[in-house]
C-alpha cells in the first residue's frame, strides 16, 4: 500500500492518538474532558467515512439515483453523539462540584488534599 | 401473550420507572417504586430463565423488524442466568438501600438516587438481552453514565474525584469498543451478533478484525477492572455510597465480564479465538497477575470497602481464568463464580454498609469491638468471608472446586498451584478484620452502638444466606452454568 | 429405628443439642443438662449402629448433590465406626469435666463455648462417617472452624497468636495441599467414594501417587506430622477440656482417621505397599515421634509437654498406616482408641491440678501428689498406658505396630518405637515422681520457673479469670483435690485404660474386616 494509504485512516488516528493524549497528560480536569471529547469525535469521523461510497449520494428515494451512501452509520453516530453529550455534561458537572469540595480543578492539587486527609 | 413479551418488559419497566421516580420527588414513594420494580424486574428474569431451560433460545425482535436491520433481543441460559444474577442482587439491594441511602446520601437527592439505580439495571439488563453490538454500546453507556452520578453521591469529596476518574476510564472503555464495533462493521456490514458471529470466520485473518478484537478486549477490560486495567475500581467502590457500592459489585463488574465472553465466545467463537490467537495466555497471564495483586494489595488496606475492592479485582481475575481455558469445565467455573462472588461479594459490601450506617467509617481501626456490639452483622461478616476463602459448605468452595478441576483436566499443574496459593492469601485479609473485630477492646472514645436495623440485616442474611445455600446445593448452580458453557464452547466446535 | 435413620440423627442431634444450649444459654444449670443429655442420646445412637456395622453391613445415608455427580454422603465401616464412638463416648465424660472445670475456673462465654463444642463433635462423627473424600473433607474444614472459637476461648493476645498459627496452618495446608490432593485425584479418577482396596489402581502412575500421597499426609494437618505440627501447642491456651477432648481426641484423631481412611480405601493397601511410596512418609512420621518426644521433655509447661506427647503418639498411627500393612492398620486404629483414654485422662489431670492449686509449670507441682492423690494415681496410669505398658490398653496398639513393622522388615521403626517408649518413660513419669516423692515446696505459684515462657505466659493468663477467686478447691479427707465432676471424670477414663486391656481383642475383631484378606 502506498504512503500514506488511505489518508482519512491517518487523520483519525492523528485525532485520536491526540485525544488520547490530552486525556493522560492533562492535569487540568477540564482540559481532560476536552481531549476525551477530540478522542470520541475522532471515532465518530471513522464512523461516518465507513459509510461513504465513492460517488454515492444521500440515501433519499428518486429515480435518478442509483448509488448512494450508507445512512446505517450515520445513526448510530447520532446515537453515539447524544451519548457524548451526555459524557460531558456529567463530567463537566463533576468538576464543578469538585471546584466546590477541593477548591481546585488541577489533579495534582486535589490528589495532594487527598493524601492528607 | 405476555409471556411473548417478557424480554422486552425486562428492559422497558425500570427504563420508564427510572423518569418517574423523577417526577414523583418524595424518597419513600421513589423507594416503593423502585423497589416493586426491581422484583417484578427479579420475576421476569426468572421467568426467562425458565423459558429458555424449557424451550430453548427466545429471540424477540423490537418493533417487528427483522434482524440483520432491526435490533433483535436474544435470551439464551446464559444472559438468562446473568439477567437473574442482576435482578436478584437489585431485588435485595433496594429494600437494603431505604435505611442506607438517608444515611449517606442528603436527602433531597434520594430520588435521584433511585432513579440512577433503576436507570443503571437497565442499562445492565439491556446488556445482557440485547443481540445487537452497537445496541450493547448505548445499554452499556446508559449503565456507566448512571453508575458515574450513583458513585458521587456520597457524602465523602473523595467520592467525586473517583467518580470523575471512573467517568474518565469509562469513557474510554465505552469508546474503545465503539471502535472495535466498527471496524467489525466495515469488514462484515452488520452489527447483529449473532450475524458477526456467521460472517467473522471469512474474515477473520484481516488485520482489521484483528485491530477489532484488540480494541475490544481492551475496552471491555476497563470495563471489568481487569488487571492492570482496574485503577478506577478501588477509590469507586470504597468511596461511594456504600449501597450503591453494593449494587455495582455485585453487578457491573459481572455484566462487562457477560460482555466479554460474548465477544470472545460467541462473535469470534466461529474461529475458536483463544486457540488461535495468543489472547488465551494474555487472559490468563493477566487474570492470574490480578489474583495475586488484588489480594495483596487488599492486605493492606485500612479501609475495609477498599480492602474488599481489591478483593474484587482477584476475584474477576479467578473468572477470566476460568474463561481463558476455553474448555467446558473452565467456562462453567468462570460462569458460576459470577453468581458466586456476586452473592458473596455482595453480602460482604452489605455488612460493610451495615457498619457504615451505626460507626459511620468504613476504616478497620474503628471497628474494634464490633464483634460484641453488632454480632450479627460481624458474624455474616465472618461467614462472608469464609466463602471469600472458599470453606466447605460455602459458594467459594464451589467456585475453586470448579475451577482447579478445569485446570486440572487442561493439566496445568502450575495455575492449579497458583489459584490455591492465591486464595490462600484472602485468609490474611479476612483474618485482620476478624482480629480487631473480636479481640481488639473499642478504643476509650470510642461510642458503644447498637446492632442494624432489621431492614438491612435481612437483606444481608439472604445474600450471605444464599452464598452458602448454594455452596450446599451446588448442583443446582453449575447445572446452568454448565448449559451455558456447553453452548457456548458448542458454538465453536 | 433402622441404621440409615439414625445416621443422620447422630450427626444432626448435636446441632440441634448446640440451638438447645443457645437458647437455654441464660440458664446454666439446663443449659448444661441440655449439653449433657445431648451428649448421652449422641452415643446411644452412634453405639445402637455398633451391632450393624459387627455385622458387616455398611449403612449409608446420601444427602443431597453438592456439586454434579459428588453429593454429601455417609457411609459407615469400622474404623469410622470406632472413631465416632470414641468420640461421641468421651464426649459425655468431658462434658461432666467440663461442667466442674468451668464453673470452678470461672471462664466467660460458656454457652458459646459449649455451642462451639457440640459442633465440632457434629463435625467428628461427620468425618467420622464420611462415604467419600469431598464430605470428609467439608466436615474436616467445619472441625477446624468450630474449634476455633475454642481455642482463643479467653480473647487474651497470646490465644489471638495461638489463633492465627491454629487458623494459618490448618486452613493453609487443608486448601493448600489437600484440596489439591483431592481434587486432583477427582480429575485421575472420577470418583471419591471410599472404596475397599482403594480407587487408584491402575489409574494413576506410581510417581503422581508419591505426590498424591505427599499431598494428603502433609495436607492433613490435623495428623500433626513434622513440620506442620505448630498448631497443637499453640493450641493449648484453650481451656483444658477443649485440649482434652479436641486436642488430644476429636481434631487430631479426625486427622489421623483420615490418613488411615485415605490409605485403606482411597490409595489401597496392596497398591500402595507394592509401589513402596509411602515409605518416605513413614520415615517423616517416625521422625516426628523422636523428636516431639525429645522436645515434649523440654517442655516445663504441662500442657505443652503433653501436646508435643501428642504429636509424638499421632504419628504412631500415621506411621501405621504408612507402613501400608494390614497389622499397622489395625495398630493404627487401636491406637486412635487406647492413646485417646489416656491422653485424655492425663489432660483431665492437667486441668484438674489447675483448677485446684492454679499450677500449670511442672517444676512447681513438688509434693503436689500429696495433696492430690487420686489425680496423681490417674495421671500415672494414663502416662503408663501412653508408654505402652501391661497392664494398659496402650500396649496392644503398640504391639501391633511393632509387629507390622516387623512383618514389612523395617527394623529401624521398630526401634524407633522402643526408644520412644522410652522417651515417654523419660517426659511422663518425673511429673509422677515429682508429685509424691519430693518435699511440698512453698506455695509458689507467682513465680515461674520455666524454661518456656511462651506457654507460661499463656497459661497465666488463660487462668486469670480464677486468680481473682483463689483455688476452687475439694477438701475431703485430707485431700485437697479438684471439684467431684473433674475427678469423677479422670478417674473413669483412667479405669478405662484398665478395661482396655482387657477388652482389646474386640477392639481387633472389629477391625479385622477393613483389613480383609492382608492379615494373616
Amino acid at each position: 500500500m502506498e504512503f500514506p494509504g488511505l489518508l482519512v485512516y491517518w487523520i483519525i488516528v492523528v485525532l485520536m492518538m491526540m485525544g488520547l493524549y490530552i486525556v493522560v497528560a492533562q492535569n487540568n480536569l477540564v482540559k481532560k474532558i476536552v481531549g476525551l471529547n477530540v478522542f470520541q469525535v475522532s471515532v465518530f469521523l471513522l464512523y461516518i467515512t465507513m459509510g461513504k461510497i465513492a460517488e454515492g449520494t444521500a440515501p433519499i428515494l428518486a429515480d435518478e439515483i442509483e448509488i448512494y451512501s450508507n445512512p446505517l452509520p450515520h445513526v448510530l453516530i447520532l446515537t453515539a453523539i447524544v451519548v457524548g453529550v451526555a459524557t460531558t455534561s456529567l463530567g463537566l458537572a463533576l468538576v464543578v462540584r469538585i471546584h466546590e469540595a477541593y477548591g481546585s480543578i488541577e489533579d495534582d492539587e486535589i490528589l495532594e488534599q487527598e493524601s492528607d486527609a | 401473550m405476555i409471556e411473548a413479551h417478557l424480554p422486552i418488559l425486562q428492559v422497558i419497566i425500570p427504563l420508564i420507572a427510572a423518569p418517574v421516580c423523577v417526577f414523583l420527588r418524595h424518597p419513600l414513594i421513589t423507594w416503593a417504586l423502585a423497589t416493586v420494580i426491581s422484583w417484578v424486574c427479579l420475576a421476569i428474569s426468572i421467568m426467562l430463565l425458565q423459558q429458555v431451560q424449557a424451550s430453548g433460545e427466545i429471540i424477540y425482535e423490537i418493533g417487528g423488524w427483522a434482524a440483520p436491520w432491526g435490533i433483535e433481543y436474544r435470551v439464551d441460559t446464559l444472559s438468562a442466568w446473568v439477567m437473574v444474577i442482576v435482578t436478584s442482587v437489585g431485588a435485595v439491594v433496594t429494600p437494603y438501600a431505604k435505611l442506607s441511602a438517608e444515611k449517606e446520601i442528603d436527602r433531597d437527592r434520594l430520588y435521584i438516587f433511585y432513579a440512577m439505580l433503576l436507570l443503571c439495571e437497565t442499562g445492565l439488563l439491556g446488556i445482557t438481552i440485547t443481540g445487537d453490538a452497537f445496541n450493547l454500546f448505548v445499554f452499556l453507556e446508559i449503565s456507566s453514565l448512571s453508575t458515574y452520578v450513583l458513585v458521587s453521591m456520597g457524602k465523602d469529596r473523595r467520592g467525586l474525584t473517583a467518580a470523575y476518574r471512573y467517568l474518565i476510564m469509562g469513557t474510554l472503555g465505552a469508546t474503545f469498543y465503539i471502535i472495535g464495533v466498527g471496524l467489525m462493521y466495515m469488514m462484515t456490514g452488520t452489527l447483529n451478533i449473532a450475524d458477526l458471529a456467521k460472517l467473522i470466520p471469512d474474515v477473520a485473518e484481516t488485520r482489521t478484525v484483528q485491530a477489532a478484537l484488540a480494541f475490544l478486549t481492551v475496552g471491555l477490560a476497563i470495563k471489568l477492572a481487569l488487571f492492570p486495567l482496574h485503577l478506577w475500581l478501588p477509590n469507586a467502590y470504597a468511596f461511594a455510597p456504600s449501597v450503591v457500592t453494593v449494587f455495582l459489585a455485585a453487578t457491573a463488574t459481572k455484566v462487562a465480564v457477560y460482555a466479554l465472553i460474548r465477544i470472545v465466545f460467541t462473535i469470534f467463537g466461529g474461529v475458536d479465538i483463544l486457540e488461535s490467537v495468543e489472547i488465551r495466555h494474555v487472559l490468563a497471564a493477566l487474570a492470574i497477575a490480578a489474583m495475586f495483586a488484588g489480594s495483596a494489595v487488599a492486605i493492606y488496606q485500612t479501609n475495609i470497602k477498599r480492602m474488599l475492592a481489591y478483593s474484587s479485582l482477584a476475584q474477576i481475575g479467578y473468572m477470566i481464568l476460568g474463561l481463558s481455558m476455553n474448555s467446558v469445565t473452565g467456562v462453567t467455573a468462570g460462569l458460576v463464580h459470577l453468581f458466586n462472588h456476586a452473592m458473596m461479594k455482595g453480602g460482604l459490601f452489605m455488612v460493610m454498609g451495615c457498619v457504615v450506617y451505626r460507626i459511620g467509617s468504613a476504616k478497620l481501626d474503628d471497628m474494634a469491638g464490633l464483634g460484641k456490639q453488632m454480632p450479627v452483622t460481624m458474624g455474616a461478616f465472618v461467614a462472608g468471608g469464609l466463602s471469600l476463602i472458599g470453606v466447605p459448605l460455602s459458594v467459594g468452595f464451589i467456585s475453586k472446586w470448579t475451577l482447579l478441576q478445569a485446570a486440572f483436566e487442561k493439566g496445568w499443574w502450575p495455575v492449579a498451584a497458583l489459584i490455591v496459593v492465591s486464595s490462600l492469601l484472602a485468609v490474611i485479609y479476612i483474618w485482620r478484620v476478624v482480629e480487631v473485630a473480636y479481640f481488639r477492646e473499642p478504643a476509650a472514645g470510642q461510642v458503644a452502638v447498637k446492632e442494624a436495623p432489621f431492614l438491612m440485616l435481612i437483606p444481608m442474611l439472604l445474600l450471605i444466606g444464599a452464598s452458602f445455600y448454594f455452596g450446599i446445593d451446588g448442583t443446582s448452580t453449575l447445572t446452568v452454568a454448565g448449559d451455558a458453557a456447553k453452548a457456548l464452547i458448542g458454538g465453536l466446535k | 429405628m433402622i441404621p440409615e435413620q439414625v445416621i443422620p440423627w447422630a450427626l444432626g442431634l448435636p446441632l440441634l443439642g448446640a440451638f438447645g444450649i443457645w437458647i437455654t444459654g441464660r440458664w446454666p444449670n439446663i443449659r448444661e443438662s441440655v449439653t449433657l443429655i445431648t451428649s448421652l442420646l449422641v452415643f446411644v445412637l452412634v453405639a445402637s449402629l455398633f451391632d450393624n456395622v459387627a455385622a458387616g453391613e455398611n449403612p449409608s445415608w446420601q444427602w443431597g448433590e453438592m456439586l454434579p455427580g459428588l453429593g454429601i454422603s455417609f457411609v459407615l465401616e469400622p474404623l469410622g465406626m470406632i472413631f465416632a464412638g470414641i468420640a461421641s463416648f468421651l464426649w459425655i465424660v468431658t462434658t461432666l469435666y467440663t461442667i466442674g472445670y468451668m464453673r470452678g475456673h470461672h471462664e466467660k462465654n460458656q454457652t458459646r463455648f459449649y455451642i462451639c463444642f457440640a459442633v465440632a463433635i457434629s463435625s467428628a462423627i461427620g468425618i467420622a462417617f464420611a462415604g467419600n473424600m469431598l464430605t470428609l473433607f467439608v466436615f474436616y474444614e467445619v472441625l477446624t472452624i468450630s474449634t476455633f472459637p475454642l481455642v482463643t476461648h479467653s480473647g487474651t493476645p497470646e490465644a489471638k497468636r495461638a489463633g492465627r498459627v491454629y487458623l494459618g496452618i490448618l486452613i493453609g495446608t487443608s486448601i493448600g495441599l489437600q484440596l489439591v490432593g483431592i481434587i486432583w485425584t477427582y480429575s485421575l479418577t472420577g470418583t471419591l467414594d471410599f472404596t475397599p482396596g482403594g480407587i487408584m489402581e491402575g489409574k494413576v502412575q506410581p510417581t503422581i501417587v508419591a505426590i498424591l500421597l505427599a499431598l494428603y499426609v502433609f495436607g492433613i494437618g490435623k495428623a500433626a506430622v513434622m513440620p506442620f505440627h505448630r498448631w497443637l501447642p499453640a493450641a493449648m491456651v484453650a481451656p483444658t477440656p477443649v485440649s482434652a477432648l479436641l486436642h488430644a481426641v476429636a481434631v487430631v484423631k479426625a486427622g489421623v482417621f483420615t490418613v488411615l481412611k485415605i490409605t485403606v480405601y482411597i490409595f489401597g493397601i496392596d497398591f500402595l505397599s507394592e509401589l513402596g511410596a509411602s515409605t518416605w512418609i513413614a520415615y517423616m512420621a517416625a521422625m516426628t515421634i523422636l523428636l516431639a518426644s525429645l522436645v515434649a521433655m523440654r517442655k516445663d509447661n504441662l500442657k505443652a509437654r503433653l501436646a508435643y506427647s501428642t504429636i509424638s503418639q499421632l504419628s504412631y498411627i500415621v506411621l501405621g498406616a504408612m507402613m501400608a500393612t494390614g497389622l499397622g492398620i489395625i495398630g493404627g486404629g487401636m491406637h486412635i482408641v487406647m492413646h485417646a483414654f489416656g491422653k485424655i485422662t492425663l489432660f483431665f489431670c492437667a486441668g484438674a491440678i489447675m483448677v485446684a492449686s492454679h499450677k500449670t509449670e511442672i517444676s512447681q507441682m513438688r509434693g503436689l501428689g500429696r495433696k492430690m492423690p487420686i489425680t496423681f494415681i490417674c495421671f500415672l496410669i494414663g502416662s503408663l498406658s501412653i508408654i505402652g505398658l501391661p497392664p494398659f490398653g496402650g500396649v496392644w496398639s503398640k504391639w501391633y505396630l511393632a509387629l507390622a513393622a516387623a512383618e514389612t522388615d523395617q527394623v529401624i521403626f521398630v526401634a524407633v518405637l522402643m526408644i520412644s517408649s522410652l522417651l515417654n518413660v523419660a517426659y511422663l513419669l518425673p511429673i509422677v515422681v515429682r508429685g509424691f516423692y519430693n518435699d511440698p515446696a512453698p506455695d509458689d505459684h507467682d513465680q515461674h520457673h520455666d524454661t518456656d515462657n511462651d506457654h507460661a505466659d499463656a497459661n497465666a493468663a488463660a487462668h486469670h479469670p480464677g486468680d481473682a477467686s483463689g483455688p476452687h478447691q475439694w477438701k475431703w479427707a485430707g485431700m485437697t483435690e479438684a471439684p467431684p465432676l473433674c475427678v469423677g471424670a479422670l478417674a473413669f477414663t483412667a479405669a478405662g485404660c484398665l478395661v482396655l486391656f482387657v477388652y482389646a481383642d474386640m477392639v481387633y475383631q472389629f477391625l479385622l474386616p477393613v483389613v480383609e484378606g492382608t492379615v494373616k
